[in-house]
């Protein structure tokens, strides 16, 4: 079963700006998704056609089977949305804000109470349920809006950039939730900017950029791409030229940091090894970008040029 | 059922707001009409003595409990639909199962609430400066919920077309306060000169104030018949155009 399928879907703004220029994407049922891609990619349009929010001009959108035009109503019920911005009523309390929206879904006011109760206390808000929802912190507004697209027990969870703008260990502890309740059967869809969320939480991933799918595989296959993996280099001392190995290719950062590129199958002993003999030692050792991070800026350098030629 | 739940959602969620803003929402209308009654009834009311048979100040009273009925219908969807919209929380709405006629008569029924809120409010308020009662219970109850539906219609079509807070209160100051103003609230049109006389016919509010004037004292400029039909015209005709306005998602959708 797939939990969505999208056809040659295109979205062409009134002011003839074209978001989506025909894509076609699947996510099969307990998947957890990365849709990635830069700012202005169509990411979020293609989410608001998904989600209702967005008119499309064309093509076809059916989740876990249900047609997005022929069955809106069916599809709205399998959808729990966390948008980008925050979107709740700053002046109601937290705990309204849930129950109301489980209203929306037509759940009665006493299990939509229970099921508030619950989803609050998973995203650890319970304390504050009868805050106004302006006073919440900013992680504790992302775990509201977490909270409140899961109340009706959605089949599909779109989450688009949860973790923006939180600090590392309320991130961490997101992910560990979501991680959780994928385990438990929710499909997951995510898009971040955080490339080492995307790596480190999904299993298949589409990159979309300019309105088209660039890729669209799984992570592990997407990854083996990569053909290099990039370190930084703490020095000891001072280099005053770049030297020469075998192999490896260095690059320079400042006059005790240098970057090294390590092919794949080539390892980090070869490295060390022709540092040492050429009397260069090396205090600290960490990656210069994820590896998803490096694939996706190739990815979109790569349909820039192709654009642009 | 389902559609039942979320429809109560949205008019509790409706009523509790204006309700929890009670001193910006109920009790200026309390004070404005008070002083009304008070300075155009009791001081001014009394010089002008019987107006179409009714003393003054008995005359006033059915116009202005219809304006506070009117304003208020039209205020609560106005300013509610636009901040839903301008905080983007409709989101939360358009993403649930909700049909677009829930969400209409969802935010019709709360604004119209408000209206008949603060309208029976106003009323006893009148009550302890006149003695009116109710002459035609029907006429009466049909055009306070009407007046109320009609304008809690035309505040969500404001609300629907409204691009910044000014857009809000464009149609309120400059198309609507003339309207119920010169729509007979203070006086009978039989006493404008004929030209005036025959504008003030095309103000549907003339008809809205004097059929509710017939349902409380008995009298009417206009034919009472007329002006229920044209009241539940322009019902109909403002949620066909509304329910048409969201399905295709004007102002709320990209």
């Amino acid at each position: 079963m797939q939990a969505l399928s999208i056809r040659g879907l295109k979205k062409t703004y009134r002011n003839g700006f074209e978001a989506l220029k025909g894509i076609d994407l699947t996510v099969g049922a307990g998947d957890f998704f990365a849709l990635l891609g830069p700012n202005g990619a169509g990411k979020s349009t293609a989410i608001g056609i998904i989600t209702s929010l967005v008119n499309p001009t064309s093509g076809r959108v059916t989740v876990f089977g249900h047609d997005l035009i022929k069955a809106r109503e069916a599809v709205k019920s399998c959808i729990g949305l966390v948008p980008q911005e925050i979107n709740f009523n700053q002046f109601e309390k937290v705990k309204d804000i849930v129950v109301t929206q489980a209203g929306y879904y037509g759940i009665r006011r006493r299990e939509a109470t229970a099921r508030a109760e619950t989803a609050l206390r998973q995203l650890h808000l319970w304390d504050r349920r009868n805050s106004v929802s302006r006073t919440l912190s900013g992680g504790m507004k992302r775990r509201l809006m977490i909270a409140r697209a899961l109340v009706h027990s959605p089949k599909l969870l779109i989450l688009d950039e949860p973790t923006a703008g939180v600090d590392i260990e309320i991130r961490r502890s997101m992910w560990d939730f979501l991680r959780t309740i994928n385990s438990a059967g929710t499909t997951i869809i995510l898009t971040t900017h955080y490339l080492e969320e995307a790596e480190s939480l999904c299993r298949n991933i589409a990159i979309i950029d300019h309105g088209r799918i660039v890729e669209h595989s799984e992570m592990s296959t997407l990854l083996t791409k990569l053909h290099t993996d990039s370190f930084v280099l703490d020095l000891k001392e001072p280099l005053q030229s770049l030297p020469k190995l075998a192999d490896y290719t260095l690059e320079w950062i400042d006059v005790r940091t240098i970057a090294a590129e390590v092919p794949r199958g080539k390892g980090l002993n070869g490295l060390f090894r022709q540092l040492s003999e050429q009397g260069i030692e090396v205090i600290s050792l960490r990656n210069k970008a994820s590896r998803l991070e490096q694939l996706f800026m190739n990815l979109v350098e790569t349909q820039q040029s192709a654009e642009s030629r | 059922m389902k559609y039942w739940i979320a429809y109560q959602t949205i008019v509790s969620k409706e009523i509790r707001r204006f309700m929890r803003i009670w001193p910006q929402t109920i009790l200026p209308p309390v004070i404005t009409t008070s002083l009304y009654f008070l300075i155009f009834g009791t001081l001014i009311g009394r010089r002008i003595g019987d107006m179409n048979g009714v003393p003054y100040m008995d005359y006033i009273v059915p116009g202005i409990v219809l304006m506070s009925v009117i304003n208020n219908a039209y205020a609560n969807v106005v300013s509610s639909f636009y901040s839903t919209k301008f905080q983007r929380h409709i989101e939360e709405l358009l993403v649930a199962p909700v049909p677009n006629w829930v969400i209409l008569t969802g935010y019709v029924s709360g604004g119209g609430a408000r209206g008949v809120i603060v309208g029976i409010v106003v009323a006893l308020v009148a009550r302890t400066f006149t003695d009116v009662t109710i002459a035609h219970y029907g006429v009466a109850i049909t055009v306070f919920l009407l007046t109320a539906i009609l304008f809690a219609l035309g505040g969500l079509v404001n609300a629907i077309f409204a691009n910044s807070f000014d857009d809000i209160s464009i149609i309120p100051n400059f198309v609507m306060t003339p309207l119920v103003y010169l729509g007979g609230v203070f006086y009978t049109v039989d006493l404008l000169p004929e030209v005036w006389r025959k504008i003030s016919l095309a103000n549907p509010i003339l008809y809205m104030v004097n059929a509710f004037r017939y349902g409380l004292l008995g009298v009417s400029d206009i034919r009472v018949g007329t002006a229920l039909v044209m009241i539940a015209g322009f019902v109909v005709v403002l949620a066909g155009f509304s329910l048409w306005l969201l399905h295709r998602g004007v102002g709320i959708k990209n």
